[in-house]
């Protein structure tokens, strides 16, 4: 049994000061502030800011409309007309790169808003309920687990088709036991405190104590998780579409675009790479943000002793 | 009956359970969901009743459901999946040379990222914070970003154009020739696959093997005066074996999703490229079995991890908890 | 001054010391804050020195830096250790690996976490032996193997060694770790809170077989502490530590008898009675934390003989006698004040029943469970108006599920009757009516847990405000601040998280809480077991005082018989989930009946 007089020895070595004096953010905004403090958050952030950027302006900027004809397929890039070449068809690339964005981000962040209400929620009741109920919730959720993302994707759209809304609703299921692990084992160290059992012995009502209660502890690793399962949205999501079952041609999509183009790899990269860059770039942004998050998280955790 | 007797028959038993759940999943997705599996697979003709009505026939779907279900769980069982509508021949037949490519693959893919991941997280654990440290840590959080394809291409890139013409950008396995000799259509998937699974390795490896040896014990056995060595072999690997082994078996389960995306970038012959033809096809039998033999393994992988975990810690094993 | 003879006299025993450590200082790192500075000590053959200090002391850091170790996040930064005069601090690691274990070993707090959990005990017990080239051979080995086991009272066959640390009791896993820090009869010992997690009689043992073996082999032993009891038993002279810094040193008499540092002799106060002749007085404020220490003396805000240069400058090393060292500008007049003054005498009457006022809670034939294991077997027990009811017991004796029982935290089977003012009780807290909810508070051990982290004081007070009271904004407010001050906090705190407040603060503010609510029962769990010494002093005048002046029921639930007599009137001793002896404090603890309660009072440490 570990006692308190241990503990407080331990942490002699962390223990912040006692200040009365100053008031004291929340620790939400501590988290992010201490995130922010790190090279590769700012890296991150920077990173994000930018492709989104490029995603959501892009049609604005765009020189022609993205399924115009400009030039013979795969010409090379002829600067200013051109900067990037055409592709497989006889588009402007640069257009389709411009108008390429906001699908693949769109869907993804939608995916993962989906999985996190799911997760959060299935995660919270989990931790929190009886046994029986925990148990046959988590039976469920593990046969959604066994199936690897893209291969529960690949299963639905074979009998419904590469409609988006499908395909949004499915990545987020397939995001949510991910994220109910996550939640669950936070509600679970969490109701274990006493501060959980005091209000239930003042005799507040559960549902009221896991909003007020325990939803506000559990939000920071959640923040974190987000983080994380944007990543795999935007790898999933654009895998759907590399493969054809995401969006159709003649619409632009960096997915799309990939798989379109692969063929004249050899004489014309560009309508491969911009893409491939692009997607690449701005999953390293969103995970060195999650990593960001994560390292905080464990430091502020640290420190205010929540442990 | 020895608690861990139960304890793994127990955890054997969930198994069986979730993989039967999963057929069920499988077989509701693709029999039973609305968009009529016989509509979809006409198409246009669906407006043809009498062809309609004698496909219904043929695939058995007028009988009840958990008739239906029981049926074709009962093929299932014995290695009868049904015919393939694309190429009308059985299943079994198309998908077994596949399935053993499909298997070397992730093989040659596991053999190289398990001992990569294992040196690269025990090294940075050990180094913490050094240069090595911290610039592995970048490399495996760039890597673990990126979606397979991406790798896949950027491989690509480099290895079958215009940087390095060295290896074939599709792999064209002839299946008259023994693999042996056709190894080099396997090195560009099996690296990517690598590369995109081993950074999550090593990051969950360091940080369990951080944790160990930040722990009392192995405080307490520097204390005792036992060389480095000793202290490391003797009372920290074993500590660590355990996370070890659950997140390899877990990241191996993930290959089993992970080929999908990346033999169909090959058009690698095995059972992920299998299945992105079969979903375009609307093919529900090839459709239905690879799905279960990738969950199956998933399921697979997990209980060992399980198991083996139990296995070697002795807290579990002597049936505390 | 000291004459030529006994400065001789000195110099000799210096000499004879077997560890010396001078000038120790510990920082934090990277900021290079300090954690322990100019520490001292000197620990003769055979000698036990105990190191006695409360939370952010810095004596435990001091433990591992006798064998030149520190954890990830502090270091060395300055001082000398020598063992036989062989210098450890500057040896080479290969040297420094001969040393650990062989010359000077360590005994660690917490056995469960220290023993590997993935080796037989045999082998890491005979690892020991084989790393310091101990015998020529495993037959020797295993020989001194049984010898190490058979001094620490465990049993040496096969079977027994097969056995895994998580297959152990707590006490005996410190016996291990005993045994395998006498193993290769080192010349000096760190024992760093060995007992600390022990059960009072399991600690009653080993602390009988730490003062053997350091007896029998002459070894010098370093015991780290904050029970200035157990240590007055055991060690044969005492350094006090405050604030990272050694404030006074002596023999056990020197310092309990005629202690010249303000902070010794607040502490000994402070240090519950068991006799109850003395009264409890804690020491308010807290303990500065490392980063937060002022350039003079640190207990200057909480000391009664505080002047101003107390503050700016930390007083040298003085010699009150030889060998009596203390740190203090007016360690003249401290010494001079004799130690009687600082006792108050207990109020008697605190503790004397009244006439037999009306129960208000009554336990009939209470049985329960734990999933399916009977924990309390047919308890009978009474609470009276206005009087406090202490329940003592060791861990596993079944007082706290009793009180959660009465609480309604029990979330287990019960069987008989929990009455409340005559009306049976509902077994769940959220069956019951509001004005019962209210009227029975629950204080819960850990102030670190009982708070919610996230949310700030006020919000934390106004949780019972909102449950069992309609009021205006205004009204809520005035009730809270009403509620800090009663347990002598400062409203500005409303605003503030707990996070930012003391241990000692914390578990004010959870009384507080429970005040807020206007209860007529109180019942306190183990509230003190979580905080220093002198902290819990404060807290225990704190509860006494609030139960006399609100006319409060209390259930005060202890693992330390000594309190009792400073809070409450009646007493159950608890043993296996049984009430085993039941009557008024004076009567059960000057005159106990059960076996029971004389072996808990001759096991408990007194001054």
């Amino acid at each position: 049994m570990s006692t308190p007089e241990m503990r407080v020895n331990d942490s002699e070595l962390v223990e912040p000061p006692v200040v009365h004096a100053d008031s004291r953010p929340s620790e939400w905004l501590m988290m992010l502030r201490e995130a922010w403090r790190m090279g590769r958050t700012k890296i991150g952030v920077g990173i994000f800011a930018a492709i989104v950027l490029i995603a959501v302006v892009g049609p604005w900027v765009a020189p022609y409309s993205p399924t115009e004809f400009v030039a013979p397929p795969f010409s090379t890039p002829d600067i200013p007309k051109m900067w990037l070449g055409s592709d497989y068809i006889g588009h402007d690339v640069l257009t389709r790169v411009l108008y390429g964005g906001r699908t693949v981000i769109l869907l993804a962040l939608a995916a993962t808003v989906i999985g996190l209400v799911l997760g959060v929620t299935l995660g919270l009741i989990t931790g929190y309920a009886r046994r029986w109920i925990d148990e046959s919730i988590m039976r469920i959720l593990d046969v959604v687990l066994a199936f690897p993302q893209i291969v529960l994707a690949l299963l639905f759209v074979s009998i419904l088709g590469p409609r988006l809304w499908l395909i949004v609703l499915i990545v987020g299921i397939s995001h949510a036991p991910r994220i109910a692990r996550v939640a669950r084992a936070a509600t679970l160290e969490v109701s274990q405190r006493d501060f959980v059992l005091a209000a239930e012995a003042f005799g507040i009502a559960r549902w009221k104590i896991l909003f007020n209660e325990i939803l506000p502890s559990i939000t920071s690793p959640l923040l974190v998780e987000f983080g994380l399962r944007l990543t795999y949205s935007i790898g999933v999501i654009a895998a759907l579409s590399f493969l054809g079952f995401g969006m159709q041609p003649p619409a632009a999509d960096w997915g799309l675009m990939i798989n379109e183009n692969r063929i004249g790899l050899v004489i014309q990269p560009w309508p491969v790479v911009v893409p491939v860059m692009l997607i690449g770039i701005l999953t390293i942004g969103t995970n060195l943000i999650a990593d960001g998050l994560g390292r905080a998280l464990i430091g502020i955790e640290r420190d205010t002793g929540v442990e | 009956m020895s608690p861990l007797l139960k304890l793994i028959l127990v955890r054997v038993g969930l198994g069986v359970l979730t993989l039967l759940m999963v057929s069920v999943v499988v077989f509701a997705a693709t029999q039973a969901l609305p968009g009529d599996t016989a509509r979809a697979i006409l198409g246009r003709e669906a407006t043809n009743v009498d062809r309609y009505e004698a496909l219904k026939e043929q695939l058995g779907l007028n009988k009840p459901m958990t008739e239906q279900y029981l049926s074709w769980l009962g093929g299932v069982l014995t290695g009868d999946f049904g015919n393939s509508l694309a190429q009308d021949e059985p299943v079994t037949q198309l998908l077994s040379r596949r399935v053993i490519n499909t298997f070397i693959l992730v093989g040659i893919a596991a053999l190289l990222s398990i001992p990569i991941s294992l040196l690269l997280g025990s090294l940075t654990a050990l180094r913490r914070d050094s240069k090595f440290d911290i610039s592995v840590s970048i490399g495996s959080l760039s890597l673990a970003a990126l979606p397979e394809f991406v790798i896949g291409i950027i491989l690509i890139l480099l290895f079958a154009t215009q940087v390095f013409n060295w290896l074939p950008a599709v792999s064209r396995v002839d299946p008259s020739l023994p693999i042996v000799q056709q190894l080099d259509m396997f090195v560009l998937p099996a690296l990517t696959l690598t590369l995109a699974v081993a950074p999550y390795i090593t990051r969950i490896l360091r940080a369990s093997t951080i944790e160990v040896l930040e722990s009392e014990y192995v405080m307490m056995a520097r204390l005792k005066g036992l060389p480095e060595r000793l202290v490391l072999n003797r009372h920290a690997v074993p500590n660590a074996l355990a996370p070890a082994l659950q997140v390899t078996a877990l990241n191996l389960a993930w290959l089993a999703g992970g080929v999908v995306v990346v033999e169909y970038l090959f058009a690698f012959p095995g059972i992920g490229s299998a299945l992105v033809d079969a979903v375009a096809n609307r093919d529900m039998p090839m459709v239905q079995a690879i799905c279960l033999i990738i969950a199956g393994v998933y399921v697979l992988a997990n209980l060992t991890a399980d198991i083996l975990t139990i296995l070697v810690s002795p807290r579990l094993r002597t049936g505390l908890r | 001054m000291e004459t030529v003879v006994t400065q001789d006299a000195a110099a000799a025993r210096e000499s004879e010391a077997v560890l010396r450590v001078e000038g120790l200082r510990i920082v934090l790192d990277p900021s290079g804050v300090d954690i322990d500075d100019e520490v001292s000590l000197l620990i003769h053959r055979g000698e036990v020195l105990g190191l006695v200090g409360e939370s952010a002391s810095g004596k435990t850091t001091v433990g591992t830096s006798l064998l030149d170790y520190q954890r990830r996040g502090a270091k060395i930064a300055e001082g000398h250790v020598e063992i036989d005069g062989r210098d450890i601090l500057s040896m080479d690691p290969v040297a420094l690996r001969g040393v650990r274990g062989g010359q000077i070993s360590y005994v660690p707090q917490d056995s469960s976490a220290a023993l590997n959990p993935a080796l037989r005990i045999g082998t890491q017990l005979l690892e020991i032996l084989e790393v310091h080239g101990f015998g020529s051979s495993a037959a020797d080995r295993e020989a001194r193997l049984a010898q190490m086991m058979a001094e620490v009272l465990l049993p040496s066959d096969a079977q027994f060694l097969r056995r895994y640390p998580h297959q152990l009791s707590g006490g005996q896993q410190q016996r291990v770790a005993i045994a395998m820090a006498f193993a290769n009869r080192p010349k000096v010992i760190v024992l760093d809170e060995p007992t600390t997690a022990l059960d009072v009689t399991t600690q009653a043992h080993v602390l009988d077989t730490v003062r053997d073996l350091t007896k029998s082999y002459g070894v010098a032993a370093l015991y780290i502490t904050h029970d200035l009891a157990v240590v007055a038993n055991l060690a044969d002279r005492i350094a006090v530590m405050y604030a990272g810094r050694v404030v006074e040193t002596g023999t056990r008499d020197e310092l309990f008898d005629a202690g010249h540092h303000p902070y010794t002799r607040k502490l000994l106060a402070s240090i519950p009675d068991i006799t109850g002749e003395r009264a409890l007085r804690g020491i308010p404020g807290w303990a500065p934390r490392p980063g937060q220490r002022p350039s003079g003396c640190a207990f200057t805000p909480r000391c009664d003989w505080a002047v101003d240069k107390c503050s700016e400058v930390f007083p040298p090393v003085e010699d009150v006698s030889p060998g009596h060292h203390v740190r203090c500008w007016r360690y003249k007049e401290v010494g001079a004040q004799t130690a009687a003054l600082d006792i108050q005498l207990r109020d008697k009457s605190l503790s004397a029943p009244q006439a037999e006022e009306k129960q208000v809670i009554s336990v009939r034939d209470v049985t329960a469970y734990y999933q399916h294991k009977e924990t309390l077997h047919g308890i009978n027990a009474s609470l009276s108006e206005r009087r406090c009811l202490s329940l003592v017991g060791e861990s596993g004796s079944g007082k706290t599920t009793l009180a959660r029982c009465i609480a309604g935290l029990h979330r287990h089977k019960i069987v008989g009757d929990i009455d409340f003012m005559g009306k049976p009780l509902a077994r769940d807290a959220r069956g019951r009516p509001r004005a019962t909810r209210q009227a029975i508070q629950y204080i819960f051990q850990s102030p670190y847990s009982s708070l919610n982290p996230r949310k700030t004081i006020a919000q934390i007070l106004s949780q019972p405000l909102k449950v069992f009271f309609d009021l205006s904004r205004d009204e809520m407010e005035e009730r809270m601040v009403k509620a800090l001050e009663q347990v002598a906090l400062d409203s500005s705190l409303l605003s503030r998280y707990p996070d930012q407040l003391s241990g000692g603060e914390r578990q004010r503010l959870a009384i507080a809480r429970s005040l807020a609510a206007e209860p007529t029962v109180l019942i306190c769990d183990e509230v003190t077991s979580w905080l220093d010494v002198s902290v819990q002093a404060a807290i225990i005048e704190l509860l006494a005082a609030l139960q006399r002046d609100m006319g409060l029921s209390m259930l005060f639930v202890t693992h330390n018989l000594a309190l009792v007599r400073s809070i409450s009137q009646e007493v159950a001793v608890m043993n296996e989930g049984r009430i085993v002896e039941y009557g008024v404090v004076d009567a059960v603890l000057d005159d106990p009946q059960a076996d029971y309660t004389k072996k808990l009072l001759s096991d408990t440490p007194t001054v």
